[in-house]
């Protein structure tokens, strides 16, 4: 149950800040530092949540198999790799470490 | 969209000057958008069907929610044991920047009111992207059709055929696809790192959510790590040189070039100079 009240609210809130921008007559949101600030926001969440979600299990912070997935994405990255690659970089060198036995 | 709407004002005048970009080239760009990205709707499927969701729920997400950071966001929370707000905050956050899209489509799109609340559910990171690209008001409304149309399809169908093949797969953390997820977050976040005020904030918010994961409850430290971005602005705003205001890196640059400049905001400033 918990998950479907996360799954509404998630919808709702989504689409109303897409609907928000179509309505909304620009000069409302064209503020430099409302403009800045969601340039911003994205940057730390992306930030926190790669960090989290290679780094973590629960409540605790340890290196794994998914730090050498992340470090596989980041090399696939920088030699501008699309998208698909990217993702599948970290997924084979994770299950690869996991295999033997990392 | 056949039909061209009576053009208000605003339209770019460099329309008149560039050259007509011919439809099929504008519907390539956007198939190519569309499909390569709308397959890692696999990769979602799998990741939200490996964190416990039900074919119900993962088909729902990429339904109604339709923006992927937050569906990763959403399903990653959940999986950590956030409570449903929290998890949900997060990815509504992560979710703000579409207004901000819209705010520029809306312009050039000029869509009727009408069309608005069923266009608003395309208006995403890649729609976007082809959309300010292109030259015309008609090969925008081509390209954000047609991005939206086949990213749209092809994400809820590989959502649905990523989240069959987790159960299949089994255990999807011995496939690595645990991986996936933060993946597809280094993959959105490394584009964004333009200067130094994105690096110190993104180096923050790491700091921050591994700081305060062992301490805070589940979902709470990715919220607390957001802070990084005010905080960051407010250092600099307070660093800075009222003078030298001219040197900051100007966001969204590129899209300017498509901007048609406001005419009806009381402008006490010139177009564009003063920001």
């Amino acid at each position: 149950m918990n998950v479907w009240i996360a799954i509404a609210a998630t919808a709702l809130g989504c689409y109303l800040v897409k609907l928000l921008g179509l309505l909304v007559p620009a000069g409302a949101l064209e503020r430099p530092l409302v403009k800045r600030l969601s340039a911003l926001l994205p940057v730390a969440l992306l930030a926190a949540l790669t960090a989290q979600q290679t780094f973590s299990t629960g409540h605790q912070v340890l290196l794994d198999a998914r730090g050498a997935g992340l470090a596989a994405a980041a090399l696939a990255l920088a030699v501008r790799a699309p998208f698909l690659v990217i993702v599948g970089a970290a997924v084979l060198v994770t299950a690869g470490v996991r295999a033997l036995g990392g | 969209m056949a039909t061209e709407q009576t053009a208000p004002p605003d339209i770019p005048t460099e329309v008149t000057q560039a050259e007509d970009r011919p439809d099929a080239a504008v519907v390539r760009d956007a198939l190519g958008v569309g499909v390569a990205v709308g397959l890692s709707g696999f990769a979602f499927g799998v990741t939200s069907a490996g964190s416990g969701l039900g074919l119900l729920q993962t088909c729902a997400l990429s339904l109604l929610v339709f923006t992927g950071a937050s569906q990763f966001a959403l399903v990653g929370a959940l999986a950590a044991g956030g409570n449903p707000f929290t998890a949900a905050a997060g990815a509504f956050f992560l979710g703000v920047r579409n207004a901000f899209y819209g705010l520029r489509l809306s312009q050039l799109l000029a869509l009727p009111k009408a069309v608005r609340p069923f266009a608003a559910q395309w208006v995403i990171d890649e729609t976007t992207a082809v959309t300010l690209a292109q030259p015309t008001r008609r090969a925008a409304r081509i390209g954000f059709t047609v991005t939206g149309l086949t990213l749209y399809v092809l994400w809820n169908l590989t959502t649905l055929a990523g989240a069959l093949g987790a159960r299949a797969l089994g255990d999807t953390d011995a496939w690595g696809l645990d991986a996936a997820s933060p993946a597809v977050f280094l993959a959105l976040l490394a584009p964004m790192l333009t200067s130094a005020t994105e690096r110190i904030t993104a180096a923050l918010a790491v700091l921050l959510v591994l700081g305060l994961l062992p301490v805070l409850p589940a979902g709470a430290p990715v919220l607390v790590a957001a802070l990084a971005a005010p905080a960051v602005l407010f250092l600099k705003g307070r660093d800075r040189h009222p003078a030298v205001e001219g040197d900051v890196p100007r966001t969204a640059r590129a899209h300017d070039i498509t901007d048609p400049g406001r005419s009806d905001t009381t402008g006490n400033s010139p177009k564009g100079q003063a920001r």
